[in-house]
């Protein structure tokens, strides 16, 4: 066996968390090896160590069976090392030859050396098929071509292993495909290829050899032909993994939510709604996929008071709430009964340098709970928390203790616990178990679905395909800010769902967005 | 008409006069947020060199000494700014604040130790200074007119540290747009962790763009007390180091529109100069203290006049942290 | 900008000994300064001390200075709170000196009890009304507040030389100054209260009262209403005040114009304490010593106090300094200032880092999990 890559014992540790703990792992020349484990196994650890991003406190890396220090990036550069960081290490505004030749000019001046490296990009995109315009800026690529360019710049660098960190999170499965196509050329040329990932799905169809990580250690090798998803779950996770929600039936009922004909920008005031068109009614849970980046992030802004409207409205239990007039702020629609969870916790959802007390009432600051004599009063405000952490399984339950000391489980733990408990009439959810442990996914699943079966209406925002099949009683589907099909997840396939999201409307979809389900 | 003329002309030839500083300490803010450190103690590096210049030119007699004075002092605050920013991530409009005041405090101390003149240091006579230069041909050109005035009267005449300034201006857009150093200068301001990524020192790639900047505000700040002036005065800075950040805001990080800001600002500086006492039409005499606020006003609105987005370098503002 | 950052360390050592720890090392580096300069670094402490502590009248001169620095602290303190770095105090004193001095001209037949709140209102009012301006700029057209305030300190001072030279000239007057105001609206000395309790005459007056009432307030407001939480929000994490429902535009307004209201009541010490009259460059740096405060200080309601003291102790002392040692003058006091904002304001991690990691040892939280 030819082994391109082995680490031997590798241990890091960040202050007292131990992210790596004595890992073993070898790679052979020529074959796409996968690394899989859940959130915080440890992986990207690991890669950054590989890479020269950082030093190992024990233990060692081997290539071509010869030891390696690296000091930095660049030496792991050298010695023909690339790698696809999970977002992008790309500069915007720079064009995609600027791109990638950055860090390796290999003149001082700028003129030749852009010259010269045009006719070496040419010829790499034609014999790997990764074509992209080189003189168009980053910022105006999709996110499918920028992959492509971060490509482009490992085998501009001559690099012979190539580590692709998540690369499918934010492809469509049509775009997935393609990337697998180019992993296989890449291969058949005599590369050798690691991908980290998550999905196990992508782990059998692609890898040769796999490792599992769990708990910042490898815990199995396998060849992949001689395992199964369901193994290779079980040990990811340590356990036999089961599936299973309890949705009751609930009676059809009125819309909750309308929204008609929105349309809104994003922050640098380009599109990103283009008449979005659908209802959500009480006791429903509708799923909103799509991948990010299309719109999905400004719809929520808009319906939750956090966006203006450009074009369109939105009413909210039979309430104009925003238009392109004028919309109701957070506060006021919380008011109303409508909840929020967002997408990206720390950075809308929870202050980290707020205790978790006073988070627990973010968004509520107003109401006269937590008010005596006209002024916020701590002791209300702390019972309002304890009770929340003991309802929600907040651990630790201390309620001064500042938001970032908690884990991501518990933090969305708490942050769906505020907006549940206000008895909201409809929850609009992002992204719920985004960088959250499984025990705890599997808490705000019951969750959600419990909110629903007691008759509230529920907008699930997620790029977990998995996740929106399993809790969704309806779907909508959004590319480049409209809504490009719609469905029963029981009536979808994935590659139905691949073209919807690559914008490729369905027969099936005709216009039916009103709410009613045919 | 011909007066009217003549007017024009000089204050054309003063704003190129007091645009010297202006635009160094510009495009030493924009070499510093290029790279992503948020730089305002332009103003108290500038007075910092200040100071230093006009000491060593007095102590030593050559101009030449007092530029290197300033320079290495300068650059001395902007290491100091990069040690705080850079290496210990700390805030940077804080930093920036905290040796402007520094300065404004430690120059007068000194000033006042070394030569007793009350926090000043002595007079520079011409040979200590950076005097004005006659260009070639102005003798010819003299005849010609309006282009032969202008020339002799707005383009001739001034300081060599006027002319480095705006040699500076096109050399600082060839080293941003053509040079290896200038591509990875506006990486790092723009994504540093592609930069880290590729294999370059985000940490060097700052502190070059400081140690830039601290150049720059050291041939400011010396132009300040050895060439418009004759030695240092307290707080003689006035401000020049805020409005030179405007001015490249005003400029969006660009040299050549940071230019034309500064431009701007230094006509509004010599125009207040120019109105002193002048009786306008319609409104008659205008009272000193207005006048005196011009070159301000006009910077609170060019800031304001944005309309739209204006877009900083990304990262400019954030510390550099390899994330996990 | 962040603000107050909450961590690990216990309240001693981060209002005590961190403080402690930066100004320590404020005065070693004055100290080599002074003993560059050829002098004697423990004879000026000593003469530092002496000069602020050491007689009656300098006691008075300490809490004189204390009254300005924890308007001008507070003026920093609120707006950074928000995340706004405000370096207007000095215009915005300027400003407010001159709304006082109107508010006690216009009222002039009025007896104490409506003329000096009255006066309060004009500091307030004006001061105010002069950091709306940069607030409004960077609220809806992304002025840069940093350049903005000190633009606007620029055209206070001019447009208080204006007025002083102008229409609000004392008649006869040599130099740039105002009339005197009424006798019903100068603020009784601090001796006169507390004279029992042996506080020396001098120049601090009742305007430090006003000032208390102030930081209790700064308190309340910051802490237990929903404004202030609103505050400390846009302050800490933008994004989420946007998730909240809480306007940023409205809390920029806000937190700037209570800000420019406080360093505007820094009038009331100068004009109706001490001057009775509006002179030119009254402000004489106190806005900037409010940064130096509000950092020092941690933002505390008592850690801005005891700061307002300290630099008062240290203005005062600096001035007897500047007599006794001819080669020291009192811009060292400014540098002191600018050292003090750069170690508690920019490089706080130099001690915060290491006694974190000194008292993790003692003291492991435990971290949530699962």
């Amino acid at each position: 066996m030819n082994v391109a890559l082995e680490a031997r014992h590798l241990t890091k540790r960040f202050g007292d968390v131990v992210a790596n703990s004595g890992v073993n792992m070898r790679v052979e020349r020529g074959t796409v090896h996968g690394l899989v484990g859940e959130n915080g196994a440890g992986k990207s650890t690991l890669m950054n160590m590989v890479f020269g991003l950082y030093q190992p406190d024990d233990g060692e890396i081997l290539l071509d069976g010869k030891t390696v220090h690296f000091s930095g990036p660049q030496e792991a550069i050298d010695m023909g090392l690339g790698m696809v960081h999970q977002h992008f290490k790309l500069v915007e505004p720079f064009t995609v030859l600027e791109n990638v030749i950055l860090g390796i000019e290999d003149a001082p001046l700028l003129g030749d050396a852009v010259s010269k490296a045009r006719t070496k990009l040419e010829a790499l995109e034609k014999s790997y098929g990764l074509e992209v315009n080189m003189d168009t800026p980053v910022e105006d690529l999709s996110v499918g071509e920028r992959q492509r360019v971060e490509i482009l710049k490992a085998l501009y660098r001559e690099a012979q292993i190539l580590i692709l960190d998540e690369p499918t999170g934010v492809l469509t499965p049509q775009e997935t495909e393609s990337l697998f196509e180019i992993i296989a050329k890449l291969r058949d040329e005599g590369k050798t290829i690691l991908l980290i990932t998550h999905k196990l799905g992508e782990i059998m169809a692609i890898t040769n050899n796999v490792s599992v990580m769990r708990g910042g250690k490898v815990v199995a090798e396998r060849v992949t032909s001689e395992t199964s998803a369901d193994e290779l779950a079980e040990l990811m996770v340590g356990r036999a993994v089961t599936k299973e929600v309890g949705k009751t039936v609930v009676k059809a009922s009125e819309a909750i939510l309308v929204v008609d004909g929105l349309c809104a920008n994003d922050d640098t005031m380009h599109k990103a709604l283009k008449g979005v068109s659908f209802a959500v009614r009480s006791g429903e849970i509708l799923g909103i996929a799509g991948v990010s980046g299309n719109g999905q992030s400004e719809l929520v802004e808009v319906i939750t008071g956090m966006r203006a409207a450009t074009a369109g409205e939105v009413f909210f239990d039979g309430v104009l709430t925003a238009s392109s007039d004028d919309f109701l702020k957070a506060d006021a629609l919380r008011a109303l009964g409508l909840g929020h969870v967002a997408e990206d916790r720390l950075k809308f959802g929870m202050v980290s340098d707020m205790s978790a007390a006073e988070n627990s009432i973010l968004g509520h600051q107003k109401d006269a709970r937590y008010h005596k004599h006209g002024l916020l009063n701590p002791r209300l405000i702390t019972e309002h928390c304890d009770d929340l952490m003991q309802k929600y399984d907040v651990r630790p339950p201390l309620s001064q203790l500042p938001v970032g000391g908690f884990s991501g489980g518990n933090q969305q733990k708490l942050a769906i616990g505020r907006e549940v408990e206000n008895n909201p009439k409809l929850l609009i959810v992002g992204q719920p178990t985004r960088g959250v442990d499984i025990g705890a996914i599997a808490f705000i699943h019951d969750r959600l679905v419990a909110l629903r079966n007691a008759g509230c209406a529920i907008l699930l925002v997620s790029s977990e395909l998995e996740e929106l099949m399993a809790l969704a009683d309806r779907l909508i589907v959004m590319c480049d800010g409209v809504v490009s099909g719609e469905g029963l997840p029981a009536k979808l396939s994935e590659k139905d769902i691949g073209l919807m999201m690559a914008g490729h409307k369905t027969p099936e979809h005709s216009g039916n967005v009103g709410g009613r389900v045919s | 008409m011909e007066a009217f003329f003549f007017d024009i002309v000089l204050l054309l030839d003063s704003s190129i006069r007091l645009v010297g500083p202006l635009i160094l300490a510009a495009l030493a803010g924009l070499f510093a947020e290029r790279s992503g450190v948020v730089d305002i103690s332009l103003e108290g590096k500038m007075l910092g060199a200040a100071f230093a210049a006009a000491a060593a030119a007095a102590v030593t007699g050559s101009a030449w000494v007092g530029l290197g004075a300033g320079i290495l002092t300068s650059i001395a605050l902007a290491l100091l700014h990069g040690f705080v920013s850079i290496t210990h991530r700390g805030e940077q409009i804080v930093s920036g604040m905290a040796i402007n005041i520094v300065v404004a405090g430690l120059a007068p101390v000194l000033a006042n130790s070394w030569f007793h003149l009350n926090g000043q240091t002595p007079l520079l006579d011409e040979s200590q200074r950076f005097t004005s230069i006659t260009l070639p041909g102005v003798e010819v050109m003299s005849n010609v007119p309006v282009v032969g005035t202008l020339y002799v009267e707005v383009i001739s005449g001034h300081n060599l540290l006027t002319y480095v300034a705006i040699a500076l201006v096109p050399l600082s857009a060839w080293v941003l747009y053509k040079t290896r150093f200038g591509l990875r200068l506006r990486a790092v301001g723009e994504n540093p962790s592609a930069v880290d990524t590729a294999g370059i020192s985000v940490i060097w790639l700052r502190y070059q763009a400081m140690i830039v900047a601290g150049v720059l505000c050291g041939v400011a700040g010396t132009s300040l007390s050895t060439a418009l002036g004759a030695g240092f005065i307290r707080d003689m800075s006035a401000g020049k180091g805020f409005l030179a950040l405007a001015a490249m805001i005003f400029g969006r990080w660009m040299p050549v529109p940071t230019l034309l800001a500064c431009l701007l600002f230094a006509f509004s500086d010599a125009l207040q100069g120019r109105l002193q006492g002048v009786e306008l039409p319609v409104v008659g005499v205008i009272s000193v203290q207005f006048i005196m606020m011009l070159p301000y006003v006009v910077t609170v609105i060019a800031l304001a006049g944005f309309v739209g987005h204006i877009r900083p370098p990304a990262a400019s503002g954030k510390p550099f942290v390899r994330s996990r | 900008m962040s603000s107050v950052a909450t961590d690990n360390l216990p309240k001693w050592v981060n209002f005590g000994l961190i403080p402690f720890l930066n100004l320590a090392t404020a005065f070693i580096v004055s100290g080599l300064v002074i003993w560059s300069l050829g002098e004697d670094p423990f004879l000026a402490m000593s003469l530092l001390l002496e000069g602020a502590f050491g007689y009656g009248e300098a006691v008075s001169y300490t809490f004189y200075y204390a009254t300005h620095f924890i308007f001008t602290g507070l003026a920093v303190s609120i707006a950074f709170r928000a995340g706004l770095f405000n370096i207007g105090g000095e215009g915005q004193a300027i400003m407010g000196g001159v709304g006082i001095l109107l508010a006690v001209t216009i009222g002039a037949d009025l007896p104490s009890f409506v003329l000096i709140p009255l006066a309060i209102l004009g500091g307030a009012v004006f001061g105010g009304a002069w950091a709306a301006i940069p607030a409004y700029l960077q609220a809806k057209r992304g002025s840069h507040i940093v350049i903005t305030t000190i633009m606007f300190n620029f055209i206070a001072a001019s447009i208080l030389s204006y007025l002083l030279v102008g229409p609000l000239k004392r008649e006869g007057a040599q130099s740039p100054e105002s009339a005197d105001i009424p006798d019903a609206a100068k603020l009784d000395p601090l001796s006169d209260f507390f004279g029992g309790l042996g506080f020396p005459e001098g120049p601090a007056n009742s305007s430090l009262l006003i000032a208390l009432v102030c930081v209790f307030l700064y308190w309340l407001f910051i802490n237990r209403t929903h404004y202030g939480f609103g505050i400390r929000i846009v302050g800490l994490n933008p994004s989420a005040a946007r998730f909240a429902g809480i306007s940023s535009t409205k809390v920029i307004m806000i937190s700037m114009i209570l800000a420019g209201a406080m360093a505007g009541l820094m009038g009331l010490n100068e004009v109706l304490g001490v001057q009775h009259r509006l002179i030119t460059n009254f402000t004489a740096g106190f806005g900037f010593v409010g940064i130096a405060v509000a950092f020092m200080g941690r933002n505390h309601p008592v850690g801005i106090v005891l700061a307002a003291l300290l630099f008062g102790a240290i203005y005062q002392g600096g001035a007897e300094l500047a007599f006794e040692m001819p080669s020291v003058t009192r811009d060292l006091v400014i540098m002191i200032q600018g050292l003090v904002i750069l170690l508690a304001g920019a490089l706080e991690h130099i001690y915060r880092s290491p006694l974190e990691k000194i008292f993790e040892k003692f003291n492991k939280p435990s971290k949530g999990e699962g």
